[in-house]
């Protein structure tokens, strides 16, 4: 088996995802799920370590899979109800059997009565009684045939009559004849008084029967195993004309090519040697405390930039040490917290091993042949971020089968390969996660795209926007790129959503299309959703957070560079381009800021929603890292807020959501359009502004 | 022309390892994760035998066999099942739904190719 | 900030202050039947209570956080050691006026449902264990909706003591109603 020594590298690769699958349903188990499928899943798991341990040889970790097998095989049929008790042994059982598989790999001997106890348990769950001594029989029994050939001659006459259910099963006689020749000399004579008149046949029956004469070394058994699909699905009768050896045709007992002949379980404990702990290279621990972990390193991190906010000014030559320990402390808050962010992470595996489901089920459902590959599965993200991309992950998979892939007749047509190709990639690139889902397949009717923005006023009729623009607008809010309503992508939730979703996650989308060729999507989001790096800036005299990936820049805009559309939207020109101004103190009513932009301070974002925007406040405070927190585990959902974290002082500051910013803004200057005071505003400046904000340009102007 | 196989396993590991020993004896071998894409992968075209595990996702190899046994285009291909249980109740299950034989895991090489020529010579 | 943690529990692991649901159904066990306990506590002069199960602790004032378009009732947002907590002004909620607060007013942090919410009042004044059976139904006398959120009246001593409905008293703020539609069809017209 020397050259099957390659799969072992595959095979503990596959354990590594079957145990931290085992280990996703185990919690799901722990957690009051009744869905059958779980202990079906954890069952398979176990069941397909076993499978590899035994080609391997690992018998100690066969033995235990197989117990755990039997544990779980009952379990989920019904026979041995699933409770408390039950899960904790599946959890520690899982652990013996993670501890085993590292064993095996790390090519480490465990003691022989490692996970001994757990057997026991297991044992005593299933049998209803203690009978580990018992456990690795199955194992040991692995049948691998006496290779001590009997050198006696036997003459075997053997009469084999096949039923109809034989063809059925689609075994052959004919190679069951071949197959008795290869063990020596061989004669068959056919019998046909069985068989009816020509017209009375029926082809699926079985009407010819045969007697072999055997002259061969082999023994009974050996014969027989020729038959054993058949054995039922025939009549036969085997004797031995010279039976030589009759003691052969007893019952044979396989011996074990396994390596030890004592089993592990079998091995009183004390026999092998020193009782040490199993070397465990990993733990299990429970979701919560690593999230209470996660929550007070957080804090640690609110205290520590409170202590070095207060002490900033703190003279370095008189307090040395201080300064010194400050710094450090900094530094290791940094590392720890970066160390349990990590612990965390998680591949995206989980979420991508659903796809390909999805695509079969949308595929059936479409008539739409698809081939879906997955790369990158194993890139890793916070374990919050992966809760949250499965949606929009899904949304475009089913934007690419329905809008992206054309049928099969037209594919054939156009000359590309039948099965359209869907791929899902992730990777880590500057920090964050970039999933990319693409498709070969027509990519998007710009002309019909544009058609609609412009009936929808999403695009000014003067506007000529780029290709990119184009294919961008199936984002747009209210822009539906489905000709018909299709129950794949349905009605209600439009790409538009998707794009807000993923904003509201600190990420990003957008699509590139090739016309005939296929699309793109590319989605980028940041690795954790818990912390962010966020400019922290003051209105009214109350702290706000921007996050930082949104900031272009920030500035104070003189005078001349202000202006205002009869709309009442404010502008500052900025290198020739208009950009929209939003006012913190206008949108959440906050009184006593600053109104004056020109004395104020613009942050400069931008969002593929709106392309860039200026936000108005009254001054800078400065740049950190902040702890993202909930508002809505105890308060409503704000609109205009995304979340909110705690600053140095310990005082909760909202993290502002520009995308949000931006539609209230708009909304509110709908509302109460300010009194036309200039309509000086040229038409070049219009168009300069649509150029920068495509959705900006509101039919109301016209 | 080799003989073609289908292996459907949902563990790679024993994907591989089948996959590897049939076509180092001269199959061609095509592959599935589970029983919907192991039908997926036939299309209609036709394989001379079928090698399934029993325990997948989404269509165990029972499911697997039933189906194919269904269209008559595999009504007569054989279909060896996988299967690690020492009991007889799976293999009957599979000889029920309409499997030609049964591969007793763990994985040997030569009993597999020893099994494979007894069905499909 | 002054914080006196109510010792409803001398368990260890309540010591954030958060009981989970087991360790309040422990509590439960050795109460009498038909006894209750409740926190009062008033704004002026008039007198309020809530179940003492529903106490999570018990706070000096300090400046909170204002947030967008809060309610007029609402003082903002506190930062309970890392869980971010609404503030309501309870004397603005029976629309008697803002709370001039204080450092000697005092945040009761209770839990509504799964929900942690604060609510300022005057000052705490003790714990009543009252029977069942001694609470009143609310007479039913003004139309001023107010009587909705009060499930009973107790009387202790020469003072009555009204036992608030927490849950229906801020049910727009901890509830989550139609998510954000207003916002949607912004979207769609933009």
């Amino acid at each position: 088996m020397d050259e099957y020594e390659q799969f072992k590298t595959t095979y503990f690769a596959e354990c590594a995802e079957l145990l931290g699958d085992v280990e996703v349903q185990l919690s799901a188990l722990s957690t009051g799920s009744e869905d059958p499928e779980v202990l079906h899943a954890i069952f398979r798991a176990v069941h397909s370590i076993k499978a590899g341990a035994g080609a391997f040889k690992y018998t100690q970790l066969a033995a235990f899979s197989h117990e755990f097998e039997a544990l779980l095989d009952r379990m989920r049929d019904g026979r041995i109800p699933v409770t408390e008790t039950g899960v904790s042994l599946l959890f520690r059982a899982s652990d013996i059997l993670s501890a085993m598989v590292e064993s095996a790999e790390s090519k480490t001997e465990l003691t022989g009565n490692f996970g001994s106890q757990i057997l026991d348990e297991i044992s005593i769950m299933v049998n209803g009684k203690s009978s580990a001594p018992a456990a690795s029989k199955e194992t040991v029994n692995v049948a691998t045939e006496d290779t001590s050939e009997s050198e006696a001659v036997t003459v075997y006459l053997i009469d084999f009559a096949p039923k109809a259910e034989l063809f059925k099963h689609a075994n052959e006689p004919l190679l069951i004849v071949r197959e008795l020749k290869t063990l020596g000399e061989l004669s068959a004579t056919p019998i046909l008084n069985q068989l009816p008149p020509l017209g009375k046949m029926d082809g699926e029956e079985a009407y010819i029967a045969w007697q072999f004469k055997l002259t061969s070394k082999a023994r009974l058994d050996e014969v027989e195993e020729v038959f054993e699909f058949v054995t039922e699905d025939c009549s036969l009768e085997i004797t031995s004309e010279a039976n030589l050896d009759a003691t052969e045709m007893e019952e044979d007992i396989p011996v074990s090519e396994i390596g030890n002949p004592a089993s592990p379980a079998n091995t009183p404990p004390a026999a092998k040697g020193p009782v040490t702990a199993a070397k465990v290279t990993s733990i299990r621990v429970d979701l919560d405390r690593i999230d209470r972990l996660v929550n007070m390193v957080g804090e640690l991190v609110i205290t520590q930039s409170m202590l070095s906010q207060q002490t900033s000014d703190l003279p370095a030559e008189q307090f040395p040490s201080m300064v010194r320990g400050l710094e450090e402390l900094a530094l290791h808050t940094r590392e720890l917290q970066e160390s349990v962010m990590a612990i965390r992470m998680q591949p995206v595996k989980s979420v991508f091993s659903r796809m390909p489901r999805l695509v079969r089920e949308l595929s059936a459902k479409l008539d739409k042949k698809v081939n879906l590959v997955t790369i990158g599965e194993n890139t890793e993200v916070d374990k919050t971020v992966i809760e949250e991309i499965s949606d929009p992950i899904t949304h475009m998979i089913r934007n690419s089968l329905d809008h992206g892939l054309e049928g099969t007749e037209e594919r054939l047509k156009l000359g590309k390969p039948e099965a359209g190709n869907v791929t899902i990639s992730a990777e880590h690139r500057g920090g964050r996660i970039v999933i990319t889902i693409s498709d070969d397949g027509r990519g998007i009717n710009r002309k019909a795209v544009l058609m609609r923005a412009r009936e929808r006023g999403l695009i000014s009729e003067t506007h000529t926007p780029s290709d990119d623009e184009i294919d961008n607008m199936i984002f747009a809010p209210g822009f539906s790129t489905a000709e018909k309503v299709t129950d794949v992508s349905g009605r209600g939730v439009g790409m538009d959503v998707v794009r807000r979703n993923i904003q509201a996650l600190g990420g990003r989308v957008s699509i590139q299309s090739n016309p005939g060729k296929g699309s793109r999507f590319t989605m980028t989001l940041p690795l954790t959703l818990a912390v962010m790096d966020g400019m922290i800036v003051q209105a009214a005299g109350d702290k706000y957070v921007i996050p930082i990936p949104n900031i272009v820049e920030s500035l104070r805009p003189p005078k001349s560079s202000l202006k205002q559309l009869p709309t009442g939207q404010s502008l500052v020109s900025i290198r020739g381009s208009y950009i929209p101004l939003c006012f913190l103190h206008r949108i959440f009513h906050l009184g006593g800021a600053i109104t004056d932009p020109a004395e104020a301070l613009v942050v400069l974002v931008e969002s593929e929603e709106f392309g860039t925007t200026g936000i108005v406040v009254d001054e800078l405070i400065g740049q950190q890292q902040v702890v993202i927190k909930s508002l809505e585990s105890n308060y409503k959902s704000v609109a205009g807020i995304s979340a909110a974290t705690i600053l140095g002082n310990g005082k909760v500051a909202p993290i502002l959501d520009i995308e949000a910013i931006y539609r209230i803004s708009q909304q509110d200057l709908r509302n109460s359009p300010l009194p036309t005071a200039s309509d000086g505003l040229s038409g070049v400046l219009q168009d300069s502004l649509a150029r920068t904000n495509p959705q900006l340009a509101t039919p109301s102007i016209g | 022309m080799g003989k073609k196989v289908l292996a459907v396993d949902d563990s790679k590991t024993m994907r591989d390892m089948v996959s590897f020993t049939l076509k180092g004896a001269g199959y061609e071998v095509l592959e599935a994760a589970d029983g919907l894409l192991a039908l997926d992968a036939l299309g209609n075209q036709s394989v001379d035998l079928v090698i399934t595990d029993i325990n997948m996702p989404n269509m165990d190899g029972i499911g697997l066999v039933k189906a194919l046994r269904q269209n008559p285009a595999y009504s007569s291909t054989p279909i060896l099942v996988l299967t690690t249980e020492s009991d007889d109740s799976k293999k009957n299950e599979g000889r029920e739904a309409g499997a030609t034989g049964w591969i007793v895991k763990p994985f040997e090489p030569e009993k597999l190719l020893k099994v494979v020529q007894k069905v499909c010579g | 900030m002054v914080a006196v943690e109510i010792d409803t529990a001398s368990n260890a692991s309540t010591k954030t202050g958060i009981l989970t649901p087991d360790e309040m159904a422990e509590e439960n066990a050795p109460r009498l039947m038909g006894t209750q306990q409740f926190v009062t506590f008033a704004i002026g002069a008039e007198e309020y209570a809530v179940d003492i199960m529903q106490v999570r602790e018990i706070q000096a004032w300090t400046e909170v956080t204002i947030l967008p378009n809060q309610p007029h009732y609402m003082r903002g947002v506190l930062n309970l050691r890392g869980i971010i907590v609404p503030i309501f002004d309870l004397r603005c909620r029976f629309d008697q006026g803002e709370t001039e607060a204080t450092s000697i007013h005092v945040v009761v942090i209770i839990a509504v449902g799964d929900r942690i919410i604060g609510i300022l009042v005057d000052r705490v004044s003790d714990i009543l264990t009252i029977d069942g059976s001694e609470i009143r139904a609310v007479p039913d006398l003004d139309d001023s909706g107010e009587s909705d959120h009060i499930i009973g009246l107790v009387t202790a001593g020469e003072r009555m003591v009204a036992l608030l409905d927490t849950g229906s008293l801020f049910r727009h703020e901890i509830m989550e109603t139609e998510l954000d539609d207003a916002d949607d069809a912004a979207a769609l017209q933009a």
